[in-house]
């Protein structure tokens, strides 16, 4: 078990359990929060798997803005702050739950079996310089149409949510 | 010339096209086309008849219509022997004559230029079956001339009777059809061939065995049964005079109920090596004969006298068959036509004048119809078979060959027992007495005495008498023809075959002659004595209460067929046939429109309009599919 | 370390986000869990990326494709959320049936 393991078994545990806890607790606020903590392990593993930019990236644009954003949206839509239930029927709840868990067991069954064996071997943190040279070089196609992407959702949020 | 032989069965058929489509808009309203197309033919067929009989040859083409497998192919062909010729000979006469003589009968019908359309129709179908080679093709006319005499006699329909009447003839035929088919396909079977001269070697050869031969040949004669109106399916016949008189003198009389004759005289060599089937054309012609002369004797309507008499003279004609005629019965066939014709025209000209068929309100006609009179008698002393009109040589030739092969020591070549020709002759005879007894009452209770009725009787016109004198003088030299006049057995002569060699030189059996003449007389002076002071009070025959009881209702057979097999269909198989296609048939089709209500009623739920619903179902499915693919599939 | 951690881990944050996209009221909650999928997502990316060594890392770039829609995708919805509380008074999803039967 080396080192690089335990760490990540660790930052899984926090990141599995506060994944858990979004989709469970009662509190609508508390959920957010228990969010920033999946999301922030989450960062973490990807420090873990060599990808240090995406690892800040995803802290500035998950934590950072879309937290946020889930925040004003529980205020603006004045969702019921406190306990109290937040949940479909308990029949609802049960096929939720069977149906998770199906998809879970499906794809640790067929992780298993094809990727069972496989290591990742160690090496340094992918500098940024070569993964602004991939974008820019292969994948400026799809680079530019997410920009268009951006812009259109952009354009699209203030014209669906202004009041006039 | 005789390679054109098919033409004669074409024109008329694209006559019926031609006046079906553009009958109406043509002056003449489509006459002209029909009289022309037979016109053509029958020309045609003088020229085939003098090269055929005259040299001896015969013709034979055919080609494959449809090929279905190795050995079983569709053939189409003429045939044109001495036998077809004769006959193309007298159906085109008759045809024309008739067509000519529907031009006044039938002016001003409202459906007068159809009714030229069906008439070429039905020759065309009948022509088809004379010149076929081979059985499928005379089926072909032979279902052509059913359809259209259905047609033709219900050319009144307005009246439920005719209508029904008309039915009752297609129904009946058919029935013998059944018959007829179930022996082309016994035929077929045992020679894997449908075409006649082949079959008909196959039978004279021995190479068939006798119980497929007779068989064959008493399932063929099914057919012609229902065709010619034998018995028992003769009842047709008398309810088809519902139809315009010159339907039933070309139909009735001259040609259609000949095909059943002409279909025996066809497939003759299978007829001749079954003497089991001999018989039996024999004995039911014998009986028929009888039957149906007694029921002419006690009718009113003048059209059923004239049928119940083409009933019994085609059963001469079949019992002339039976018991080895070849010769004899085409012979009789050949007469008949001519005078039968005339005397359906003939009392066509009287019921057009008075516009009844009833003798009872006839009466005197001979003053004011005199041409009608004279070629009337004509035909009647014909009928009746008195020397020397052409009904008495034909008449006698079959008696002859009755007592030659009953009484004589049998004639060589026939298979026919000798008991059964005794019948034929015995029945024949007093066939003939009946005949002309029948004949005479006609005579007096038309013609005789003083006018009855309540119409303005007068003589036909010009265009309806002449096709009358042709048919006088045919009935007056017809018989010349084959008469020892001119040497014995010329129609023999004309129609033999390799196969049916004709008979050469007979001796006249001056005795026979003599005999059946005075039979034929006493019939008649009987029914003068009877007749001479017009209608009785009582028909005579109604002094004999059981036999006239069992006459007015036609032997119950009627009755019979109505109450069995009528009944039997509409009473229960048509209402069972209902019930199913409104319960079974469409009740599936209901049904299934039903339950594609209800499930659609039960699967409308699944839209339930909230997304999470529609979530869940997403990813169950992800998950069966990979299962499914990976699982199943990938192996 | 294996390689079955990370997506194990991938694996299991992708059905907890199925249980809250399936089972919470809130629509919210619902765009909540439906962030966890994606991440979870991104994981998986990562990972294969870090295994692979893909000399392109085509994985990492995906990854990132992947938050820039997330963050476009997380606006355009709770604009609709906001328009729905508007018209309905209410953000619970089992509400807003109005296309059923």
């Amino acid at each position: 078990m080396t080192g690089q393991e335990v760490a990540f078994l660790i930052l899984a545990v926090i990141g599995g359990i506060g994944g858990l806890l979004v989709v469970t607790t009662r509190n609508i606020v508390h959920a957010a929060l228990y969010l920033v903590i999946a999301l922030a392990s989450v960062a973490a593993i990807y420090l873990l798997l060599a990808a240090p930019f995406i690892a800040f990236v995803q802290v500035i644009i998950y934590v950072g803005a879309i937290v946020v954003l889930i925040l004003f949206g529980i205020m603006l839509t004045r969702a019921p702050v406190g306990r109290l239930v937040l949940d479909n029927s308990v029949r609802a709840r049960v096929g939720a739950l069977v149906v998770a868990a199906g998809m879970f067991a499906m794809l640790t069954f067929f992780l298993v079996r094809a990727f069972g064996g496989e290591r990742i071997v160690n090496r340094s943190g992918t500098a940024t310089a070569a993964l602004g040279t991939s974008i820019f070089r292969n994948f400026v196609l799809p680079f530019e149409a997410v920009s268009v992407l951006l812009l259109a959702a952009l354009v699209g949020a203030i014209v669906l949510a202004r009041r006039d | 010339m005789v390679i054109l032989a098919w033409l004669i069965p074409a024109l008329p058929m694209l006559a019926w096209a031609v006046i079906l489509l553009a009958g109406k808009r043509t002056p003449g309203k489509g006459a002209p086309i029909g009289i022309l197309a037979i016109g053509t033919g029958w020309v045609l067929s003088i020229a085939i008849l003098a090269r055929v009989v005259g040299g001896g040859e015969s013709f034979h083409a055919s080609t494959t219509w449809a090929p279905l497998s190795a050995d079983l192919v569709i053939p189409i062909g003429i045939l044109v022997d001495g036998l077809a010729a004769v006959l193309l000979f007298v159906v085109t006469t008759i045809s024309l004559l008739v067509q000519v003589y529907s031009v006044s009968y039938m002016r001003g019908d409202e459906r007068y230029t159809f009714f030229f359309a069906k008439l070429s129709l039905f020759t065309s179908g009948m022509l088809i079956v004379v010149l076929a080679d081979n059985l499928l093709m005379l089926l072909v006319g032979w279902e052509i001339m059913g359809v259209c005499s259905y047609f033709l006699i219900g050319h009144y329909w307005e009246d439920h009777a005719n209508s029904r009447a008309a039915v009752k003839a297609f129904l009946t035929t058919r029935v013998g059809d059944l018959g007829f088919m179930a022996g082309i396909f016994v035929l077929f079977w045992a020679t894997h061939s449908f075409e006649i001269p082949g079959i008909v070697a196959a039978a004279h050869s021995g190479r068939l065995s006798s119980g497929t031969i007779t068989l064959g040949a008493v399932l063929l004669f099914c057919g012609a049964i229902g065709k010619s109106g034998q018995f028992p399916l003769h009842t047709w016949l008398p309810d088809a005079m519902a139809g315009p008189t010159p339907v039933s003198a070309l139909i009735h009389a001259a040609t259609m109920v000949a095909a059943g004759v002409f279909l025996v005289a066809r497939m003759y060599p299978v007829f001749e090596a079954s003497p089991a089937a001999l018989n039996e054309v024999a004995l039911i012609g014998s009986l028929t004969m009888l039957i149906a002369a007694l029921l002419a004797l006690v009718q009113d309507d003048i059209k059923r006298v004239l049928a119940y008499s083409t009933v019994s003279q085609l059963a001469y004609m079949m019992a002339g068959l039976g018991v080895g005629g070849y010769g004899a019965g085409i012979f009789h066939l050949f007469t008949h036509a001519f005078f039968k014709a005339l005397l359906f025209l003939a009392a066509g000209a009287i019921i057009h004048s008075i516009h009844t068929n009833n003798m009872s309100e006839m009466g005197g006609l001979r003053r004011v119809m005199p041409w009608t009179f004279a070629t009337f008698t004509i035909g009647a002393l014909s009928l009746a078979g008195i020397i020397p009109l052409a009904g008495f040589w034909s008449k006698d030739e079959i008696l002859t060959q009755a007592w030659r092969v009953g009484y004589g020591g049998g004639a060589e070549g026939v298979a026919t027992s000798t008991g059964v020709a005794q019948v034929v002759f015995v029945v024949g005879v007093l066939t003939a007495f009946l005949t002309a007894l029948y004949v005479t009452r006609m005579l007096w209770l038309a013609f005789g005495g003083a006018y009855r009725g309540q119409g303005h009787p007068h003589e036909a016109d010009g265009i309806m008498l002449a096709p009358l004198a042709v048919l006088a003088t045919g009935s007056v030299v017809a018989g010349v023809v084959g008469s020892p006049l001119v040497g014995t057995d010329n129609i023999g002569k004309w129609i033999s075959t390799a196969l049916l060699p004709s008979e050469g030189a007979v001796t006249v059996n001056w005795g026979l002659v003599g005999s059946t003449t005075l039979v034929a007389l006493l019939g008649i002076l009987a029914g003068s004595a009877l007749y001479r002071r017009g209608l009785p009070e009582r028909e005579y025959l109604a002094r004999i209460p059981p036999l006239y009881t069992l006459l007015e209702h036609k032997y119950y057979l009627d009755d019979l067929y109505e109450g069995v097999f009528v009944r039997a269909v509409t009473g229960q198989l048509a209402p069972a046939t209902y019930w199913f296609d409104q319960r079974v048939i469409d009740g599936i089709v209901n049904g299934s429109a039903l339950a594609t209500r209800r499930l659609s009623r039960g699967l409308r739920y699944v839209q339930s309009g909230q997304a999470q619903w529609y979530a869940a179902a997403l990813f169950v499915g992800v998950v069966g599919i990979a299962v499914v693919v990976t699982q199943v599939i990938g192996r | 370390m294996r390689l079955l951690y990370p997506l194990v881990f991938a694996a299991f944050l992708f059905s907890a986000g199925i249980y809250g996209v399936l089972a919470r009221r809130n629509a919210v909650m619902v765009l909540m869990s439906i962030e966890l999928m994606l991440n979870a997502v991104n994981v998986n990316l990562i990972a294969f990326n870090a295994y692979l060594q893909d000399k392109l890392l085509s994985g990492q770039v995906f990854a990132l494709f992947v938050i820039a829609v997330a963050a476009a995708e997380v606006g355009i919805g709770l604009a609709i959320v906001l328009l729905i509380f508007r018209n309905r008074e209410t953000v619970n999803i089992d509400e807003v049936d109005l296309l059923r039967w």
